[in-house]
């Protein structure tokens, strides 16, 4: 919709720079700074309803309209692709409110806002990834209370954890979680990486970029400064293991990426695709080929103004 | 001093003039002892007579309102359990004691297997093997003589009787220097309190552990306890080698206590 | 079937936009409903809109409804999120509710009360037949409603000066001096005080505190609660500019206060009392006032000395969940794309199955 369009009875809007006010940006970059001295350390903030209903990112939009400024360059993921609709949805939000410039290649990108998922390509000192986060919580799944789980977490008392992960042990034989994985941080905070796969935990440890955790329903935020531990909970005999494939990337051959299945038809019948979309379309750019480098898949109409 | 010497004065546990007001009706007061290891400290009253207080004051459940309790812990040595924080106070609480409660209820987590609960306190200690921790739980399984195979049941699909011995092994299993007991015994028949008794008398005997139990009952603290202290409206009102409190009792409330014993 | 790529983007919202708008709009036909009429003839709506929005203006609701299509927790959701770009310049004076401007007050207490009981605009007696008059366009307008024989008294004494002189109702005393706390500006927090906890239920979902304060009557946490008041009327809302340093009216708002009984037992060193449950909605909205104060009363449990064990008493259950705007996100969330969570679960499962055949078939001899 261009500016030129407006509708009937529309009071003309003016937006403060990146829609919040300049006191609920000092609010949460002050909750920011006690998060990232306390890595890992969930550190309640005063949550505002966003145009986008909680749920949905609230939490990554607040965190990002609250560090972003008109020189950096901003990158929107949903599940690794920056073309799912909510991504191109919150891309477009900042683009209009904060006057950005936005980006799909990782490299470029000073502010990263992803739900999900963690670029494949390393992040670099300077650059920000910004996680959408559901729950904040880590044993909320095995504690519903709030006061409990807040004691548990100052007294470093995790022994709800621990039992959980023995059960798995005896029940399936290996731990059962496959996304949002728990980890410890500095030894010290028992911390959700948000719903990720387990596939991309490593990629927290010793990172040269800051990430930032924005849970906005549940007002929590927390951060893990560059270069801090972050050791995914496991046992001795039962090591933390990443999932791997059987297959490579369909259209660009990544053997070392995460990747979608996708339902091909009816009978059976899949591709397996890296999720990192850009990161697959750059492999692509590189002269890397697939199996199936002729699918529609790889070769996308172009979409007006892109 | 040489370390014999050293160690032979030392009490484990030291409780000096300890007593505790609720407004101004009194909960305990005046309560004395030292502890060593191996010995077993029998509180025993009617309800009312201020033993659970004692209890939750000894235990770090209940800050007294004056008198200490000092205990020689593992990471702090002699300290008084009131002065060390609260994080440090319920490590201790988990690392250096047990504690088994009347109903399995409050000292099990009951949504998670057996064999989950009696691994815990070695997982809290930082342990991180899952067989060598499995093995462990099994041993202690077998020692509290419950059917190893039942390892991952969970605690409601096991009789009262049986959740306590799982109580045991959990309040056991990370070599606790001293254990609380709440009327272990309070609430299971006749039959399986016996056998569970000389189950705990067992234990206490070959680990050579440091025991406080509370009980209403003359019987149970007969049998478990070296020493009594008999509490009466918050006081305690005798005190002295088991045997002797039960058999020559002083006190006339003693007495009354002795006396309404059921011979079984 | 062909695989069908989900990547939509930017094209697709923007033809969902249009075709939303074309939905809300309905039969072109139709004549358009202005936001006077739902501002007028829809105001109940309006009333909740505004009561959970947590906003008072009766255009901008009804605006709202207009966009929202009716869905009235999507209308207050647009008005949350309008409500967070308003510049704060400070707060009111506590609204004084004693001297509303009355349109209706009963009492379910006492036959009669100083002051009278007082119908009003209700909905209580009416028969609920519908009626099909108001199906025809362009009927006239209702006759006016008679006047009273006298006017009425104002200001309208409350249910708490009857029991004032017996001191059977206990007094609400502000703890402290500070300011309340505020659940627009920092998060929840537990224990939680009445301050917060009365904001939460003003703002919270109707139909979920509804539910709540029903399952208590029907015994899961009863307080046994009796209608001392319900009023409805405007008060005047008070401020204090720094530069000037007394009072002045900025408007009123029409407010419906509830105040329900229940027993307390007392104790050696307090004599028994009536305990009140409290609830302040926006507008005319008897149903919210109602279950919130009972939910009020039935959160104050620890307070006075009751056992908890039933949903409506448990502060973090019913204060958590209460706010609609938050609970439509969470769960509608779902419909975003969870693929590659999914993706992992989908693995974890394949290979659980293998392992599981493998066991019952152990065909092969040869390791892998």
């Amino acid at each position: 919709m261009s500016a030129a369009e407006s509708r009937p009875n529309e009071a003309e809007r003016y937006y403060n720079y990146a829609y919040l006010d300049e006191q609920t940006k000092r609010m949460i970059r002050r909750a920011i700074l006690k998060a990232l001295a306390i890595p890992g350390y969930q550190a309640p903030f005063g949550s505002r309803e966003m145009p986008v209903p909680y749920g949905w990112g609230t939490g990554g939009i607040q965190l990002t309209a609250a560090i972003i400024g008109p020189d950096d360059v901003y990158k929107c993921i949903d599940q690794g692709a920056d073309d799912t609709t909510n991504a191109v949805s919150i891309r477009k939000f900042f683009a209009r409110v904060a006057d950005v410039a936005t980006t799909d290649n990782t490299a470029e990108a000073t502010i990263i806002q992803t739900r999900h998922r963690i670029p494949e390509q390393p992040l670099k000192a300077g650059q920000v990834l910004v996680f959408q986060v559901p729950q904040p919580e880590p044993l909320r799944g095995l504690e519903a209370r709030e006061t409990e789980t807040r004691a548990m977490h100052a007294y470093e008392e995790y022994g709800l954890q621990y039992v959980s992960l023995y059960e798995n042990i005896s029940a399936f034989g290996r731990i059962a979680a496959t996304a949002g994985y728990p980890v410890m941080v500095e030894e010290r905070y028992l911390m959700s990486p948000s719903p990720i796969p387990k596939f991309d935990n490593p990629k927290m440890d010793d990172n040269e970029a800051i990430l930032l955790f924005g849970a906005g329903r549940e007002k929590r935020i927390y951060a893990i400064p560059p270069h801090t531990r972050v050791r995914s909970l496991d046992f001795e005999d039962y090591p933390f293991e990443v999932q791997t494939w059987e297959e490579n990337c369909a259209l660009c051959g990544a053997e070392d990426s995460y990747l979608d299945e996708v339902v091909l038809d009816d009978a059976g019948n899949r591709m397996f695709v890296c999720s990192d979309s850009h990161h697959c379309g750059q492999r692509r750019a590189e002269g890397h080929v697939g199996p199936m480098a002729g699918h529609q898949l790889a070769n996308p109409v172009a979409e007006d103004g892109q | 001093m040489s370390a014999v010497e050293r160690l032979a004065s030392e009490p484990l546990l030291r409780v000096t003039d300890l007593s505790r007001w609720y407004g101004s009706i009194v909960g305990c007061r005046d309560v004395s002892f030292e502890m060593h290891p191996g010995e077993v400290l029998g509180i025993v009253g009617e309800s009312g007579s201020g033993k659970t207080t004692l209890l939750k004051c000894l235990s770090g459940h209940l800050e007294p309102t004056s008198g200490q309790v000092e205990f020689d812990t593992r990471r702090h040595g002699m300290s008084d359990i009131y002065g060390l924080s609260e994080p440090d106070r319920r490590r201790m609480q988990r690392e250096d004691w047990g504690f088994v409660h009347q109903n399995p209820r409050d000292g099990l987590r009951m949504r998670v297997s057996g064999g989950a609960n009696v691994a815990e306190p070695l997982m809290n200690l930082g342990r991180r093997h899952y067989g060598e921790m499995r093995s462990a739980t099994i041993a202690w399984l077998d020692r509290v003589e419950l059917d190893t195979s039942r390892i991952d049941d969970k605690p409601r699909n096991f009789s009262g009787g049986m959740q306590q011995r799982i109580q045991v092994a959990r309040n056991l299993i990370h070599g606790p220097k001293l254990v609380f007991m709440d009327e272990p015994t309070g609430g299971l028949d006749v039959s399986v309190q016996a056998r569970l008794l000389d189950l705990m008398r067992e234990l206490v005997r070959d680990l050579g552990l440091a025991v406080i139990i509370v009980t209403h009952d003359m019987a149970v603290a007969r049998l478990m306890a070296d020493r009594l202290l008999v509490m009466r409206r918050g006081e305690v009102v005798e005190t002295g080698l088991t045997d002797q409190v039960l058999d020559d009792p002083q006190h006339a409330y003693t007495q009354l206590l002795v006396s309404s014993v059921l011979q079984i | 079937m062909a695989y069908v790529s989900v990547k939509g983007g930017e094209k697709a919202i923007e033809n969902a936009h249009q075709w939303l708008a074309e939905e809300r709009r309905g039969d072109p036909a139709v004549e358009e409903v202005a936001v006077a009429q739902i501002r007028e003839q829809l105001s109940l709506a309006v009333d909740r809109v505004m009561a959970e929005g947590s906003c008072y203006d009766r255009d901008l609701a009804a605006l709202a409804v207009k966009q929202a299509g009716g869905d009235l927790p999507e209308a207050i959701f647009l008005v949350r999120a309008y409500r967070t770009t308003l510049p704060r310049f400070g707060g009111s004076e506590p609204v004084d509710t004693e001297r509303m401007i009355v349109r209706r007050r009963i009492s379910a207490a006492f036959k009669d009360i100083p002051g009278g009981q007082v119908l009003g605009p209700t909905f209580d007696y009416t028969h609920r037949l519908l009626d099909f008059r108001l199906a025809a366009d362009g009927a006239a307008p209702p006759e006016p409603a008679p006047l009273a024989n006298e006017p009425q008294a104002w200001p309208m004494p409350t249910i708490g000066s009857v029991f004032a002189h017996e001191d059977l109702l206990e007094h609400d005393v502000r703890s402290s001096d500070d300011a309340p706390f505020d659940l627009t500006r920092e998060p929840m927090s537990f224990p939680a005080g009445r301050d917060q906890r009365l904001q939460a239920l003003a703002r919270g979902d109707e139909g979920f505190l509804l539910s709540l304060a029903y399952s208590s009557q029907r015994g899961w946490g009863s307080t046994h609660p009796l209608c001392g008041e319900i009023r409805l009327g405007e008060v005047a809302v008070e401020f204090i500019p720094e530069e000037l340093g007394f009072p002045i009216e900025i408007g009123e708002v029409t407010l419906t206060e509830c105040q329900m009984l229940s027993g307390f037992a007392g104790s050696a060193q307090k004599a028994p009392q009536f305990t009140r449950g409290y609830g302040l909605a926006f507008g005319h909205s008897e149903r919210k006032a109602m279950s919130m104060a009972i939910v009020d009363r039935a959160l104050r449990r620890g307070e006075v000395g009751e056992d908890v064990d039933a949903p409506v008493q448990d502060e973090e259950f019913v204060l958590y969940h209460s706010d609609n705007v938050e609970a439509s996100g969470f769960v509608q969330h779902l419909k975003l794309p969870h693929y590659v969570d999914f993706q992992a679960d989908l693995q974890l499962v394949r290979r659980l199955r293998r392992e599981h055949f493998e066991r019952l078939n152990p065909s092969k001899e040869a390791a892998e």
